[in-house]
C-alpha cells in the first residue's frame, strides 16, 4: 500500500521548492510580533499599577491618622529613588492607557483590527512624546533646587 | 483527561440564560479604561507635574484639595473605577495562570476581600476627612484652618 500511494510523489520537481523550514519555531501573524509583545507589556504594566494602587490607598489613608504620620510617609515619595520610581510608574500607566485605547479600537473598529501593528507603533510614538515631556519636568522637581 | 480536547467537543456547562457577567466585565474594562484615562492623567498632572510637583504634597496639600467636593468626587470615582478595573484584570490573570483549583480559589477570594476592604477604607478616608483636626500642630494644616 505505501509504495502505491507514494508513487506519484517521488518524482523530482523541476525547480526546487522555495519554502525552507525555519531554523527556530516561526512566529505567526500574532506570536513573537507586535500583537504578542503589546499584550505582554499590557499585562505586566497592569499588575504593576495594581500593586502600586493597593499601597497608595493605604498611604493616603494616613491622612485620617495624623498630619505627622501622613507627612512622614509622603516625604519618602520625594527622595531621588522614589522620584525615579515615579517615572517608571508614569511610563507604565502611560503605556497601559495608550495600549488600552489601542485594544478598544481593535475591538470596535474593523480598521483597528486590520492595522493593529501600525497602531502599536503609534502607541509607542505617543508614549515617547509623553515621556519626553514628563521626564525632564520630574527630574527638575526631584533633583532641582 | 488530556490537556487539549478533541475538536468539536461540546462546551460543558453552557449558560442557559441569566446575566452574562463575563460580557459585562469585558465591557466594564473598556468603559472604565476610557474614563480612567481622564481621571488618572488629571490626578498625575495636578500632583506630579503642576507647580512644585511631588515636593508640594503634604497634609495641608491634601486638606486643600479635599475641602473641595470636586476633588472628593474625582478621587472617589478614580478609587472605585481603578480598583475594580485592576481587580477584575487580576482575576483574569489568576484564571490564566493558577492551574491548581484550590490555589485559584484562594487567590480569587483574596482579590475580592482586599478589593472590598480597600474600597470601603478609601471611600471613608475621602468622605470623613477632617482638614483641621483638633489639637494638631497648626503649622502642618491648610491655611484656612486659622480662620476657624
Ligand atoms: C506618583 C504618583 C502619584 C502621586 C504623587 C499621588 C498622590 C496622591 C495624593 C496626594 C492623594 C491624596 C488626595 C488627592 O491629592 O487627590 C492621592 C489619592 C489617590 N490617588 Fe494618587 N498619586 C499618584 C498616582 C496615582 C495613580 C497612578 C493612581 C491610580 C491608579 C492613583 C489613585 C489615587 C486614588 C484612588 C486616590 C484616593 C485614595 C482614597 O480614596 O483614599 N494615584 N494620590
Ligand atoms: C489609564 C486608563 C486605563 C485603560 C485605558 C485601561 C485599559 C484596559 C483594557 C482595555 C483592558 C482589557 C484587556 C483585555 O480585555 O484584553 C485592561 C486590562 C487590565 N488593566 Fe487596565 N486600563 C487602565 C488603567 C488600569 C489601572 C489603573 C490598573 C490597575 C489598578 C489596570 C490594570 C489592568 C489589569 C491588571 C488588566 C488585565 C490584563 C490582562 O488581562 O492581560 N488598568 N486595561
Amino acid at each position: 500500500m505505501p509504495e502505491k500511494s507514494a508513487s506519484n510523489l517521488v518524482a523530482e520537481p523541476l525547480s526546487p521548492p522555495k519554502i525552507r523550514s525555519p531554523r527556530r519555531p516561526a512566529g505567526t501573524l500574532y506570536r513573537g510580533n507586535e500583537g504578542m509583545w503589546s499584550w505582554v507589556l499590557h499585562r505586566i504594566t497592569g499588575v504593576a499599577i495594581y500593586f502600586f494602587l493597593l499601597v497608595h490607598i493605604l498611604d493616603t489613608a494616613l491622612v485620617r491618622v495624623s498630619p505627622e504620620a501622613y507627612n512622614a510617609v509622603i516625604d519618602t515619595y520625594k527622595t531621588p529613588i522614589m522620584g525615579l520610581g515615579e517615572i517608571a510608574l508614569v511610563a507604565a500607566i502611560g503605556f497601559h492607557a495608550l495600549n488600552g485605547l489601542r485594544i478598544i479600537l481593535i475591538d470596535f473598529w474593523a480598521f483597528g483590527a486590520k492595522h493593529q501593528r501600525v497602531l502599536f507603533w503609534i502607541v509607542i510614538a505617543i508614549w515617547l512624546v509623553l515621556l519626553a515631556g514628563f521626564i525632564p519636568r520630574q527630574l527638575m522637581h526631584v533633583f532641582g533646587g | 483527561m488530556s490537556l487539549i480536547e478533541a475538536p468539536r467537543t461540546p462546551t460543558r456547562g453552557r449558560r442557559t440564560g441569566g446575566i452574562n457577567w463575563e460580557k459585562w466585565g469585558w465591557i466594564y474594562m473598556r468603559a472604565s479604561g476610557v474614563v480612567l484615562i481622564v481621571l488618572i492623567f488629571g490626578h498625575l498632572f495636578v500632583n506630579l507635574v503642576a507647580g512644585e510637583g511631588v515636593k508640594a504634597i503634604d497634609f495641608a496639600f491634601v486638606g486643600g484639595k479635599l475641602a473641595d467636593p470636586f476633588w472628593i468626587v474625582w478621587d472617589g470615582l478614580m478609587l472605585w473605577l481603578a480598583l475594580l478595573h485592576g481587580a477584575n484584570g487580576m482575576r483574569t490573570l489568576v484564571n490564566d495562570y493558577a492551574i491548581n483549583p484550590k490555589v485559584r480559589k484562594v487567590l480569587l477570594i483574596g482579590i475580592a476581600a482586599s478589593t472590598a476592604i480597600l474600597i470601603i477604607l478609601g471611600t471613608l478616608v475621602i468622605t470623613t476627612f477632617d482638614p483641621c483636626p483638633a489639637g494638631a500642630n497648626p503649622a502642618l494644616l491648610p491655611s484656612f484652618c486659622e480662620a476657624l
